[in-house]
């Protein structure tokens, strides 16, 4: 019997099982899919992580290192090579590896880190032909970066994430012509920095307001038409332009991978795609802890090393003070709010503060991030800027929660201009 | 010089191959593309029809319910995904439960078994998530689905186990009369056989043509669809059609063998092979599957396709013979599901004919493969304590492993592309489409073929996935 | 003046930069954008990250960066010379793969060990 099972050993699972270690627990797996711990931080070889949590700039493999490297001073037990093929409500984890053979373990805790998954082509529909050289910008990053294989010459980004943002200097600095990105929403979903480093220091044209309306070529890609679209995101006949590409990257947004969450029976969240979790990542089968991005899409690591290293020590709490008790507060999603993470609340388990996490569902200027219970206004924050692509996160005060009664509403009311 | 060369190895060409191994002779067959199943096998409703929808009389007719009855045993005995979830065609109209009635009476007189007319009560209990404003429905119990390419790949492997010789990437350029026989030209060269077949799907008019004189014309009909997440699987218990129209059976929501929802097909005549999707045709797939099916969420799609249909336009397939040269053409829906039932036929026509059939007594006639996922969890530890390949998860999301691929290296017709690893084991199947799995059943397909990973295709011959190294120094601007 | 974005964090500061006036900036959040601003409007600078080759190693590609800035015209110079570079395994992360590279005094040091 495990005190701890943590499924992944990405930065979510690294920092919680970490956590964990430190707050005393003793028998600790994880159980990682690939062949090395680090998860999708080993590809990610450009900088920009650690800022908050290191205070300073690392690369992928250095973030994914640092934890590699304190989870060796410590006495968990790593298992790579391995899948989970099922985690009972009763905290029976199956997995199987090559040479692990076909293991049952139980666990006192689990914590859910299997990270996400990328959306494709056939999410988003894009009509044309289905030839070869349409890759998700993580997949060409695979290539790119850890076998060392340049996917195309010619290359069309679709999306302006951060992902694709990142492979289009990537591939430009490794000698393919990346044409254009293009993104159909007003704005990109990718952080300014990215815009100037990745597009506007090589010349990349983005386009706003397009989208890839067909593919071209029987084999292999030959050429993608790109749109304009309007105001509903329909594409707008007459500004169609072709572009001569033998590649089109897909960074298109990502989704939580929650098929072992499901399969256990936990609540999910159709708006995170993820679990509902208490404030202390808790999910709805006590001792089942989930973080990082199979809880909610992150932006930045440093915010998954934080949220993961709350559900280790959470999980190592459950296992030596047992179950958390108390009434919960729901989290509810008021005007302009896309999502919260925590979606409950037990005012009762807050230290001194409550965080939120969330997002917005459109662009805001000057705004005030209101939290209310019926009637009540508990807290406001104010913003001078807001956008969907970048996650928010407010801190309550416990004092505050003490007068609100069944569920609390965050929304955000931008001022008038 | 051979007894049978077949001409395109399709399910028609397959399912042939197949029955004829079962007799003393020697079969090739010619395949034109890099795998089997690549043309409208690959990419249909993969739905094993009932037969109510054929004219009485027709010949589309009997070898369909032959067809559906021969599937459900040849599927059982060589481990093809299939299930028996049978059929309903929903009215939304008076006059659509005219048509029920219409159908119901085709049915019985082409010898459909089980048909019931279900009231609005009955199908809402069995198909809680069909739309209210459906006012009945004919209940089919033989329908069934499957999974086609296997079926495909199921009986050429064993066709192949039992002495056909299958040729892949030889594409025929010409037909000339030798003496008895045929001599077949091929970008291989040219091969000399007794009887030919034409079951070349969407090309068979053109290679009829080679032969004979001009006697019919196959018009290209493509079908698009939506191939949506598992967790939409649930959504129909049956495969759900709309009442037929002039081009056809309509949109028709489904479940797949493998969990999916699948919603299609629209009809649109288009020239050659020309299965690209378009955004009018997407429209009205969604447009008409929600009629059925309102609360379909199509934000979970995984993956569009289209196949093209080879149809002719006349309400029949086309199975004739003619100095040694059958046609087994026109095979528009319900060709799948008549497939063994056309082969059957096709032996019949070749034995009066004159070709002699002597049952051999070595006939293999059953193939097993094992699919990890599906096994209970004590025959997962043995398989993996006696092959720990069988440990290694390369497709997470359809849960598959490296034995499973490296057990299709050693089947009687292994893969030569990406595609062609998915159409065997399911890989990249599923909700990421490849996203993480691809690279790794590249790298597995570089190792077993002996090639660098720059030279391993998606699918068709030319469709490369990767274009050079990195740091090989020139710039490709 | 002259607005830019400051790529140094993810905040992604609007900066202000009077380039008539000694290169003065307005809009940063930290004493770092101020550095920046400056340094953007008057010699450009980036760390540049890529692979180099591996032998020997689990996987073909060891990644690699500039372990400081290096101004932006450089930037493929920098990588012309990573394509001549072979590793060979066992690297560390932090070990200088190649020093100084096209006498910018940066060196290109391994970020992941293999």
């Amino acid at each position: 019997m495990y005190d701890l099972i943590v499924i992944g050993g990405g930065p979510a699972g690294l920092a919680a099982a970490c956590a964990a270690w430190e707050r005393g627990l003793k028998r600790i797996l994880i159980v990682e899919r690939d062949r090395e711990l680090g998860g999708i931080l080993n590809q990610c070889i450009h900088n920009g992580f650690g800022l908050h949590h290191f205070q300073e700039e690392l690369t992928g493999p250095e973030y994914a290192g640092r934890f590699v490297e304190l989870l060796s001073q410590t006495g968990v037990e790593v298992r790579t090579d391995t899948m989970v093929l099922e985690v009972t409500p009763g905290k029976r984890v199956c997995m199987v590896g090559k040479s692990t053979g076909y293991r049952e373990e139980d666990a006192k805790a689990i914590v859910l880190a299997m990270g996400c998954r990328e959306r494709t082509r056939g999410a988003i529909a894009i009509p044309g032909t289905r030839p070869a050289g349409v890759f998700t910008a993580g997949a060409a990053q695979r290539y790119v970066n850890i076998e060392g294989w340049l996917p195309g010459r010619r290359v069309v980004i679709l999306g302006s994430g951060d992902i694709g943002l990142i492979m289009a200097r990537r591939l430009t600095l490794e000698g393919a012509k990346v044409l254009a990105c293009v993104e159909v929403m007003p704005y990109s979903g990718g952080l300014n920095r990215n815009i100037v480093q990745c597009l506007e220091d090589y010349g990349i044209p983005l386009y706003l307001s397009h989208t890839v309306t067909d593919i071209r070529g029987r084999n292999r890609v030959e050429g993608v038409t790109v749109s304009q679209v309007d105001e509903h995101r329909r594409p707008i006949p007459g500004t169609e332009m072709d572009f001569d590409c033998d590649t089109l990257l897909l960074s298109v947004g990502l989704i939580p991978e929650n098929e072992l969450t499901r399969q256990a029976g936990i609540q999910t969240d159709r708006r995170t795609n993820g679990a509902v979790v208490y404030e202390n990542m808790e999910t709805s089968i006590p001792g089942v802890f989930a973080c990082g991005n199979v809880c909610h899409v992150h932006d930045l690591v440093d915010f998954v090393t934080a949220e993961s290293t709350r559900a280790g020590y959470a999980a190592a709490d459950f296992v030596l003070g047992g179950p958390t008790e108390g009434q919960a507060l729901a989290v509810e999603n008021g005007p302009g709010i896309t999502y919260t993470v925590p979606q409950r609340i037990r005012p009762g388990n807050i230290q001194k503060n409550a965080e939120i996490f969330f997002r917005v569902n459109r662009v805001c200027g000057k705004s005030r991030i209101l939290v209310t219970s019926g009637e009540k206004t508990i807290a406001r924050f104010s913003r001078t800027h807001l956008a969907p692509g970048e996650m928010e996160h407010i801190v309550i005060p416990g004092t505050l929660l003490a007068n609100a009664s069944g569920s609390i509403t965050v929304s955000v009311e931008e001022a008038a201009t | 010089m051979t007894d049978v060369l077949i001409i395109g190895c399709g399910i028609t060409g397959a399912a042939l191959a197949f029955a004829l191994s079962r007799f003393r002779l020697s079969t090739v067959v010619l395949e034109r593309e890099n795998d089997v199943s690549c043309g409208t096998t690959k990419a249909n409703s993969a739905i094993l029809h009932a037969g109510y929808d054929p004219r009485p009389g027709t010949l589309m007719a009997r070898l369909n319910v032959r067809g559906a009855e021969l599937a459900k045993r040849l599927c059982r005995e060589l481990d093809v995904p299939y299930l028996g979830c049978g059929s309903l065609v929903l009215a939304f109209s008076p006059e659509e439960e005219e048509t029920l009635q219409e159908l119901l009476r085709r049915g019985q007189r082409n010898g459909v078994p089980g048909l019931e007319i279900w009231d609005r009560e009955r199908l809402r209990r069995e198909e809680p998530e069909v739309s209210p404003e459906a006012r009945a429905a004919l209940f089919a119990p033989t329908a069934a689905i499957c999974s086609p390419w296997e079926y495909c790949l199921a009986l050429a492997e064993t066709a192949v186990r039992n002495g056909v010789r299958l040729h892949l990437e030889t594409e025929v350029t010409g037909l000339t009369r030798s003496g008895d026989g045929w001599l077949v030209h091929t970008n291989r060269g040219d091969f000399e056989s007794r009887f030919v077949v034409n079951a070349a799907g969407i090309d068979a008019a053109r290679v009829h043509d080679m032969a004979l004189p001009h006697s019919f014309d196959i018009h290209p009909t493509r079908g698009e669809y939506y191939l949506l997440d598992k967790c939409e699987g649930g959504r129909a218990k049956h495969v759900l059609f709309q009442c037929p129209g002039p081009s056809g059976k309509g949109v028709l929501v489904a479940p797949t063998v493998h969990g999916n929802l699948i919603a299609g097909p629209n009809a649109q005549i288009v020239s050659g092979d020309d299965t690209a999707n378009s955004a009018q045709g997407l429209s009205f797939v969604r447009s008409k599957a929600v009629k059925s099916v309102p609360g379909i969420d199509f934000r979970q799609s995984i993956r569009n396709f289209s196949g093209v249909r080879a149809n002719t336009g006349h309400g029949d397939f086309v199975l004739d013979i003619r100095e040694g040269f059958l046609d087994l053409a026109g095979i528009c829906s319900p060709g799948l599901t008549a497939a063994p039932a056309i082969a059957e036929y096709a032996c019949e026509l070749l034995r009066d004919a004159g070709l002699e059939l002597t049952e051999r007594e070595d006939f293999i006639r059953t193939r097993r493969r094992i699919r990890f996922k599906e096994l209970p969890a004590p025959e997962k530890a043995a398989l993996i304590a006696q092959d720990p390949s069988y440990g290694r998860v390369i497709c997470r999301c359809e849960t598959v492993t490296e034995g499973e691929i490296l057990a299709a290296f050693r089947t009687p017709i292994p893969p030569r592309s990406v595609d062609g690893v998915k159409r065997r084991v399911n890989t990249g199947m599923g909700r990421c489409q490849g996203g993480f799995c691809g690279p790794r059943v590249l790298e597995l397909l570089a190792k077993e073929l002996g090639v660098c990973p720059g030279d391993i295709l998606q699918d068709r011959a030319g469709s490369r996935i990767l274009a050079r190294p990195t740091k090989e120094g020139a710039q490709d601007v | 003046m002259k607005e830019l974005i400051c790529i140094l964090c993810p905040n992604g500061c609007h900066l202000q930069v009077d380039e008539a006036g000694d290169y003065a900036v307005t809009g940063n959040a930290c004493p770092r954008g101020a550095a920046y601003g400056k340094s953007e409007c008057t010699h450009p600078t980036r760390v540049v990250t890529s692979t180099v080759r591996l032998l020997g190693g689990s996987y073909p590609r060891c990644p690699v960066k500039t372990d400081r800035p290096i101004p932006r015209e450089l930037i493929f110079p920098v990588m012309a010379a990573l394509d001549g570079v072979t590793a060979a395994s066992p690297v560390h992360c932090g070990d200088i793969i190649l020093e100084n590279v096209c006498g910018t005094g940066a060196n290109i040091v391994a970020t992941r060990s293999l």
